[in-house]
């Protein structure tokens, strides 16, 4: 179960991240978008997916990963992410609730670069019982 | 002419095992259920499953279509209903259609759906659109 002493925490990732061009080629290359200057809108999940669950599976929050189910997904993109930004991923629990069992948890993550806040994801994850 | 109510031509997306691959390298999402079969049954999935976030990627390349690049999304969401179960040697087709509901200057909001063999996987999905 969550600690529900984590709701509405927010947690900074640890390290950040410097995006590659050659990351949103390969982004790009499986949907086949041909432009590649800038990333395609749901390509900050490569980075919010590991931070957050790096950050979710911390031993005092107690999110169970392995139970883990997408439910559903938000971007709000203030500006398209390019080739060498580097982020600083942020993550809070918004919301906790357990229903029929299942622990649905909404986490929205932030990524800036240095002040600059270039992307917010929710994401509905719910841990099957 | 853009208005509420115009509906976007569909849009035929073909999902196999090898993007499942591409894309679990390619956004890091190395979960088993996408790419191993055994351990997919195991965990009581029909079979091996695309990544929601697959979907919507392919979803969103339906969007950047038609608004004219990535830059133009602003805002993009949407609810995984049931999966895209994708079997060995095939190719399953993920069918996107979109409807325009909202026209507010320059910003333009659509309303997305998309389904695999015949049952929607994608839905609650809209788009904010600068076009």
């Amino acid at each position: 179960m969550l600690n529900p002493d984590s709701v509405g925490r927010t947690f900074a990732g640890a390290e950040s991240v410097t995006v590659s061009q050659s990351e949103i080629d390969a982004f790009c290359a499986v949907i086949s978008e041909g432009d590649t200057t800038v990333a395609p809108p749901t390509f900050s999940i490569r980075i919010t997916l590991e931070q957050s669950q790096e950050i979710l599976s911390n031993p005092e929050i107690g999110l169970d990963w392995s139970r883990v189910v997408h439910g559903d997904q938000r971007f709000e993109i203030k500006r398209p992410i390019v080739a060498g930004d580097t982020f600083k991923c942020s993550s809070t629990i918004e919301s906790y609730k357990v229903a029929a069992g299942n622990e649905i948890v909404t986490v929205r993550s932030d990524l800036h670069s240095l002040a600059e806040l270039v992307v917010s994801t929710w994401s509905t994850l719910v841990v099957r019982a | 002419m853009i208005q509420v109510g115009t509906t976007l031509e569909e849009q035929i997306f073909y999902i196999d095992r090898a993007m499942l691959k591409a894309y679990a390298d390619a956004s890091g999402d190395q979960n088993p259920i996408h790419q191993n079969e055994e351990f997919a049954v195991s965990v009581g999935l029909p079979n091996v499953i695309a990544h929601g976030m697959l979907t919507m990627a392919l979803v969103g390349k339906f969007v950047t279509d038609w608004a004219g690049g990535s830059a133009a999304v602003k805002e993009f969401s949407g609810r995984f209903v049931k999966p895209v179960i994708v079997p060995a040697n095939q190719r399953v087709d993920l069918t996107v259609s979109a409807l325009v509901t909202e026209v507010v200057g320059d910003r333009i909001t659509i309303d997305l759906k998309a389904t695999s063999a015949g049952v929607k996987v994608l839905g609650m999905s809209k788009a904010v659109v600068v076009k």
